[in-house]
């Protein structure tokens, strides 16, 4: 194996608590109601098609797409519809939701779910974009940007580069991991899919050195798949960031407000591969994904297949429920993901983990003021000075914040999680952010 | 209940007092360095000092400035380690507490506390006492190995006091006043390990190297500014004794003697009072070596370690403004 690759500017080591990597892809099984967001992506809500009392079945067109920036949604149970308005959503606000309450388990006809692989790809580049988006498949890596505008490389641009990113880094997580030791065949297959839209013949699958079964379980299969290789990674995060990742494998650096295409590249999570093989050549839209339940405070931790809409809570009961120290339940993991106030939120196409976290993990003490220490710019992966823009968003200077490229923030949370004051920086980083784009 | 609290959800276990408690834990050896070179008079001095900072911070910062106490966060010991280790080890108790007010209670607590003062809190204690007790600021006892009750009265002169007032031409047995001759100076090795005339603190080479390996080790500094600090002070001194073959030039003799170690590795990196980003750091860390040689070899001091940095701190704001780290994707737009 060649020199483990790495981005160049700042990252962070954090432990790593990776204790489901050897359990299997479980099926979570069937809850008895689902609650089905309009919005599990960037950009507009999708346009709700089903009423109060329609009857469903796995796989049914239930939300439709508003606009090019914006994606179908699918049933993924079968039954009925019991419910067409806001629920309570994971941060404790209503969102829109489908709520359908689950008879059997009938799927659409037209998937085919026999288990063999398809290996032929007898589409054109435009069929295959058409059935990426026929299938509501978005950034599953938990960007949530709808894939087949990313996939449908604008003319002008050139990428010469497609990159599978099979990086982890996040804490805990294991299910791209685990996707990748048990459907590594598909996940290439998915990648050949990607090369026929780009009109190029080689992909790289980036994968990080801490996981050595999905290496093997790749690098066994690149024989057989010309043009494809696996690249190990050095353990850091956040080495699975889009800009980190394109850096480390190519050497090329994304230009500032510019998108990966502009450095020859296309960055794509494993999930999302698979999902377009099963979307392209299984016919089957995106309603379940992989999810990891883990956890200090998780007492039978797991991966799990899980239907889009299956409630938190389903899960967590699932894997031994809440232990007395549970004192945080994560949606995500526990550098970039979200807090959870209400544990009924459902499973989205972005959800790759739920975690149950101890207070003594995830407590937060008091701190200091700054002390200029000056680690908040050593570690920050886009070279930006945190604790400058933190002092200027508590004056409200948001205006100066543009000329320390805010928006340039990838949001990984490496500066707040080494500020040895215990300093928000993440959190004044997102407020200049969104101020901004206010602003614009 | 459940808690609720925006991402990053783990943060590292190296807070603030955890550091600072690094650092002091950095400063031992050298502590061990100095009672082993000049007795309990060192201890006596180390005690006074790190006692009276820790009592100014309570004081202060708790019943006149109304902060809060900050006196738990393990600073101001650093300050009170610092200030003794600037110190002769006969410096006297009153003086000692003199110049542990100006550090703490001038020096940090009037800017605000900690990361917020401008110069190095125990440098200004040390200039302060300078400038103010020049005679017993300059009176150094002889190192005497292992004799824990060596006696301050025998003295002798610094390595960098014997340069500046070195008298080549006269023999060693016929010296006027106040001249020196350079049988006096120590060889390298009893200068590395600190068997020789000056502060309590500075003497040891290798206790501070110790420590520089332990704040390494831990990651509580990066190598840049000691490394930067001290090889532009080899290098200058290098360029000045290989041009005129002066042998007050002597490039490993500046690096072994006074407090150039103790300021390249304790002082110069403290993070509020030093540059916020690497390059900034660099700039920084050679402007300290430049004014150290400028000040050692042509002024009337025969020490600058002092001086040099808390001239580059108030550098720091305008360095901080210019040296900006390099951005991820900076051709773009």
């Amino acid at each position: 194996m060649t020199k483990l690759k790495t981005f160049s500017i700042g990252g962070i080591h954090p432990d790593k608590y990776k204790i489901t990597t050897d359990s299997p892809i479980q099926d979570a099984g069937l809850p008895e109601t689902v609650y089905i967001p309009v919005k599990q992506h960037i950009g507009a809500p999708a346009k709700i098609l089903v009423q109060k009392g329609d009857k469903v079945k796995v796989g049914t067109h239930i939300a439709d797409a508003d606009g090019i920036v914006s994606a179908d949604v699918f049933s993924s149970v079968s039954g009925e519809v019991i419910k067409v308005e806001a629920v309570e959503g994971e941060f404790g606000y209503h969102e829109d939701m489908i709520t359908i309450r689950v008879e059997g388990d009938e799927w659409e006809p037209s998937i085919d779910r026999s288990p063999g692989i398809v290996r032929d790809i007898p589409y054109t580049p435009e069929q295959i974009v058409a059935k990426i988006r026929e299938a509501g498949i978005v950034g599953m890596g938990g960007a949530g940007y709808p894939t087949p505008i990313k996939t449908a490389v604008p003319t002008d641009k050139k990428v010469d580069t497609l990159i599978l990113n099979g990086i982890e880094c996040e804490p805990f997580l294991t299910a791209d991991d685990r996707l990748m030791v048990e459907k590594a065949e598909q996940i290439i297959i998915g990648s050949k899919i990607i090369n026929k839209v780009l009109g190029i013949q080689n992909a790289i699958i980036a994968v990080d050195e801490n996981k050595p079964r999905a290496i093997a379980a790749l690098s066994k299969l690149t024989k057989r798949y010309v043009g494809v290789n696996v690249q190990a990674c050095a353990t850091k995060y956040p080495q699975g960031g889009e800009k980190q990742l394109i850096t480390a494998i190519t050497g090329r650096e994304v230009p500032s407000g510019k998108l990966p295409a502009d450095a020859g590249c296309l960055v794509q999570n494993v999930g999302t591969v698979y999902a377009i093989y099963e979307a392209v050549l299984k016919n089957k839209p995106l309603f379940e994904r992989i999810v990891t339940v883990s956890g200090d405070c998780c007492k039978h931790p797991g991966n799990f297949l899980v239907r889009v809409g299956t409630p938190a809570s389903f899960l967590i009961e699932k894997c031994g429920g809440l232990c007395d120290e549970t004192a945080q339940v994560l949606f995500g993991g526990p550098m970039m993901g979200t807090s959870a106030f209400n544990i009924n939120a459902p499973v989205t196409k972005l959800t790759s983990g739920i975690l149950l976290l101890s207070d003594a993990m995830t407590h937060k003490e008091l701190g200091t003021d700054c002390i200029r220490c000056g680690k908040c710019a050593e570690v920050c992966p886009i070279g930006l000075q945190p604790f400058l823009i933190g002092r200027l968003v508590r004056e409200n200077m948001f205006e100066e914040t543009r000329g320390c490229h805010v928006s340039d923030c990838i949001e990984c949370g490496c500066c707040a999680y080494t500020c040895p004051a215990r300093l928000p920086l993440l959190d004044f980083c997102k407020l200049a952010k969104s101020e901004l784009k206010r602003k614009k | 209940m459940l808690k609720i609290s925006t991402a990053p959800h783990l943060t590292t276990s190296r807070t603030t007092p955890v550091i600072m408690r690094d650092v002091v834990i950095a400063l031992i050896p050298a502590m061990i360095a100095a009672v082993l070179f000049f007795g309990l008079n060192a201890l006596l001095v180390i005690a006074t000092s790190v006692a009276a900072c820790v009592m100014f911070e309570y004081l202060f910062s708790r019943y006149v400035f109304k902060t809060g106490n900050t006196s738990g966060d393990w600073s101001a010991v650093i300050t009170g380690l610092l200030l003794a280790y600037n110190l002769p080890s006969s410096m006297p108790v009153l003086m000692i507490f003199i110049g542990a007010f100006m550090a703490i209670v001038v020096a940090k607590l009037c800017y605000g506390g900690l990361g917020k003062n401008l110069f190095n809190p125990a440098l200004v204690g040390r200039v302060f006492l300078f400038i103010s007790f020049p005679v017993q600021m300059t009176h150094w006892p002889r190192p005497e190995f292992m004799n824990l009750l060596a006696s301050d009265a025998q003295t002798g002169a610094t390595t960098l006091g014997i340069l500046k007032h070195l008298d080549a031409q006269t023999s060693a047995t016929a010296l006027t006043a106040g001249q020196h001759s350079l049988q006096e100076i120590p060889g390298y090795w009893q200068m590395f390990v600190g068997n020789t005339g000056g502060c309590l603190g500075e003497v040891s080479a290798l206790a501070l190297l110790l420590g520089l390996a332990y704040m390494l080790w831990r990651r509580v500094i990066t190598w840049h500014i000691p490394f930067y600090y001290i090889s532009t002070v080899f290098v200058l001194t290098a360029v000045l004794y290989l041009a005129t073959g002066d042998v007050r030039y002597e490039p490993v003799t500046h690096l072994l003697s006074g407090g150039l170690m103790l300021g390249a590795i304790f002082m110069a990196t403290d993070y509020t009072t030093s540059p916020m980003t690497k390059n900034g750091q660099i700039l920084f860390a050679v402007g300290c070596g430049a004014l150290t040689v400028i000040i050692r070899l042509y002024s009337a001091y025969p020490e600058g370690v002092s001086f040099a940095i808390l001239i580059m701190n108030a550098f720091v704001p305008l360095i901080d403004k210019y040296a900006r780290p390099r951005f991820y994707g900076q051709g773009g737009k």
